[in-house]
């Protein structure tokens, strides 16, 4: 057997010997390990329930400022442009690039024919690439289908306040509203909008932009009512900032002189904070307390246990045990033991965070994109918990190993 | 092929607030292969003292001691409990089985440190020789549901397991009845007689000493001849 074999004979055997000890003292072993268990299970759920939240922070952050990276451009220009020559120009940049997702916005306003009177409705007048931009959520039917832009009646996406003004009806029965304009407009409801909060009462609505710009009332003076759309543009993060530079370029070039572009990001990443780093940090120090808490208790008790077993020790060593092998069989007592702590307190973490309790109070059931237990999540758990095994261990190992044979074996 | 030999081997231990009390002086012995040596003493006469010097768990204070023609000086940290671990079995008095371990646990244990082939093989090699002690039938029993003749059983396999090629025996039949400590006696050279390894008893039992090839007394902290030896295989 070559040297290697036995270092990974011994090294196997240590782990065995370890475990067997384990076993043989389980008793102890689960009430001293309890406390690290508990404070692995804080970490990673501390991980993990972070991850969650921050996917939650980052799609209501997405659903305003778009996904990242979103890049908004504004045309400026003394002379109004022609706005088939906008929508040419801007096409034409899209395609340049191969940006998958880009969208006109328009802040509108259509007025409303209610049971109860006309109500003027705030309205976005978007391309069906604003939806995935800005994670649109829709509770019933759908979002813009690249068809809805051929419907002579206009399809629109209204807010639940909205919805509960026309008195819910299913949408599967292709409900209708009448828009005030010239000559009247019937739009079809084609989906609803969650409310996002309790000051979520007012109407509004989505459309899509060639059909609020042909709107008569509205098309008057220019197109959608006079007003020049910005523009979005979800964009590859990494290359973000010489696109935008390129896309703001081209798009004044292709609107001749006296047209100016301003672009930039208005997604939330371009921001560069974390908005629950203090609440992360906070609950990570009173893990990595009670995780110091744990350790604290454990090395008593391994210490305590160590006395009780110089004997043992002392025939160990009669039959070969050297005094490394037993400083390591000590150690890894300690840290075999803790690492299963810590498989435990990661397990346990995993159910707490996909709880759908948890999910729920962490806004997960809103979630787009709820995402699956952090990996770093169970590293740094197991991580730590063996880290504390180790540092637990040393002490009692070297109490272990500082008994001369001749008194161990006859403590 | 001489495995020990002590030459002039004193012990002397320091005391807190006395003199320092010799316990062994002047002590000639070698041990040679396949070799039955039994060493009777008073209490107290340094009997358990000379079988630490000679098991590598203790030190003399003078005199040279050597171990499989090695000066024990040489041997020192890792190396010293390898080759006491590899050369040399203890059987002790009081048994010292592994509280909570069954006895094929306990018997495997000294394979834990050998550290080749013998580790991955040990729970078979183990329960050979525990089937060679009679104890086949007993594996999974803890040493608290065996008789003191079984446990000291499994304390000699423990001892034997690696093969040693020395063993040491502390009063092996100290905390036995009479039958049951000449059994285990029979036992233990039997097995030593197969491996050809050397047996060194400390007793203080005129019978078992009987037993040996050589018979020594520790008086006053020397090793002499006992003059009143009984010639191997006599009836006690």
């Amino acid at each position: 057997m070559n040297a290697l074999a036995r270092i990974a004979t011994g090294f196997v055997s240590a782990v065995v010997e370890a475990m067997e000890e384990l076993r043989i003292h389980r008793g102890r072993v689960l009430l001293s390990l309890v406390g690290v268990a508990v404070a692995v299970c804080a970490l990673a759920t501390v991980v993990g329930a972070g991850a969650v939240a921050e996917q939650g922070v980052r799609e209501v952050s997405e659903r305003s400022g778009g996904r990242a990276a979103t890049a908004q451009f504004n045309v400026n220009a003394s002379t109004p442009p022609d706005p088939a020559q906008l929508n040419a120009a801007w096409g034409e940049v899209l395609e340049r690039y191969g940006i998958a997702y880009g969208s006109r916005i328009v802040y509108g306003q259509l007025t409303v024919q209610f049971a109860d009177g006309a109500v003027p409705v705030a309205t976005q007048a978007v391309d069906p690439a604003y939806g995935v931009i800005h994670r649109v959520r829709v509770s019933e039917g759908s979002w813009f289908a690249p068809g809805d832009a051929e419907r002579l009646a206009p399809a629109i996406v209204i807010n639940e306040p909205f919805w509960d003004r026309i008195g819910r009806p299913a949408l599967a029965t292709n409900p209708t509203v009448e828009l005030l304009a010239e000559g009247g407009v019937t739009a079809v409801v084609v989906g609803v909008t969650p409310k996002t909060g309790e000051w979520d009462t007012e109407p509004s609505a989505f459309m899509l932009a060639d059909a609020y710009a042909a709107i008569p009332a509205s098309g008057s003076g220019g197109m959608m009512g006079g007003q020049l759309p910005s523009f979005e543009a979800w964009l590859d993060q990494n290359q973000a900032e010489p696109l935008i530079e390129a896309i703001r370029r081209d798009f004044a070039g292709a609107l001749g002189d006296g047209a100016q572009v301003d672009g930039f990001r208005s997604d939330y990443a371009a921001f560069g904070e974390d908005p629950l780093l203090f609440v992360k940090l906070l609950v990570a120090g009173v893990a990595v307390v009670i995780l110091l808490l744990g350790a604290l208790g454990l090395v008593n008790i391994a210490l305590v246990t160590v006395r009780t077993r110089i004997r043992e020790i002392g025939i160990r060593r009669t039959f070969g045990a050297t005094a490394g092998r037993v400083f390591f069989a000590v150690l890894m007592e300690s840290v075999v033991g803790t690492f299963v702590a810590g498989v435990v307190g990661v397990g346990v973490a995993i159910l707490l965070v996909r709880s759908p309790l948890m999910t729920m109070v962490l806004g997960g059931a809103e979630l787009e994109d709820l995402p699956g237990f952090p990996i770093e999540a169970a590293i740094v758990g197991l991580g730590s918990a063996v880290l504390v095994g180790a540092l637990a261990g040393v002490l009692p190992a070297l109490a272990a190993v500082r008994v001369r044979v001749i008194d161990a074996i006859r403590f | 092929m001489r495995l020990v030999e002590a030459i002039d081997v004193g012990r002397t231990v320091e005391l807190p607030d006395a003199e320092p009390l010799t316990i062994l002086r002047h002590v000639e012995l070698a041990v040679d292969e396949g070799e039955r040596v039994s060493i009777v003493g008073r209490s107290g006469s340094g009997k358990s003292t000379l079988l630490n010097l000679l098991g590598l768990i203790d030190s003399p204070s003078e005199g040279e001691l050597r171990i499989l023609g090695e000066d024990a000086r040489r041997l020192r940290g890792a190396r010293r409990d390898r080759v006491r671990g590899r050369e040399i079995g203890f059987i002790f008095q009081q048994f010292n089985l592994l509280p909570g371990r069954t006895a094929i646990e306990n018997v495997q244990t000294p394979l834990l440190y050998d550290g080749g082939a013998s580790f991955w093989r040990r729970e078979r090699i183990a329960r050979e020789m525990l089937e060679r002690v009679g104890l086949g039938e007993r594996t999974d029993s803890r040493p608290e549901r065996l008789s003191g003749g079984e446990q000291q059983r499994v304390a000699i396999a423990r001892a034997l397991v690696r093969r040693p090629r020395l063993i040491l025996a502390d009063e092996p039949t100290g905390a036995l009845d009479l039958e049951t400590g000449g059994t285990v006696m029979e036992l233990i050279e039997e097995v030593a007689a197969e491996t050809r390894a050397a047996l060194v008893t400390i007793t203080h039992d005129p019978a078992i000493a009987r037993r040996a090839d050589r018979h020594l007394r520790l008086s006053e902290g020397r090793l002499v001849p006992l003059d009143d030896a009984v010639p191997a295989g006599s009836p006690s």
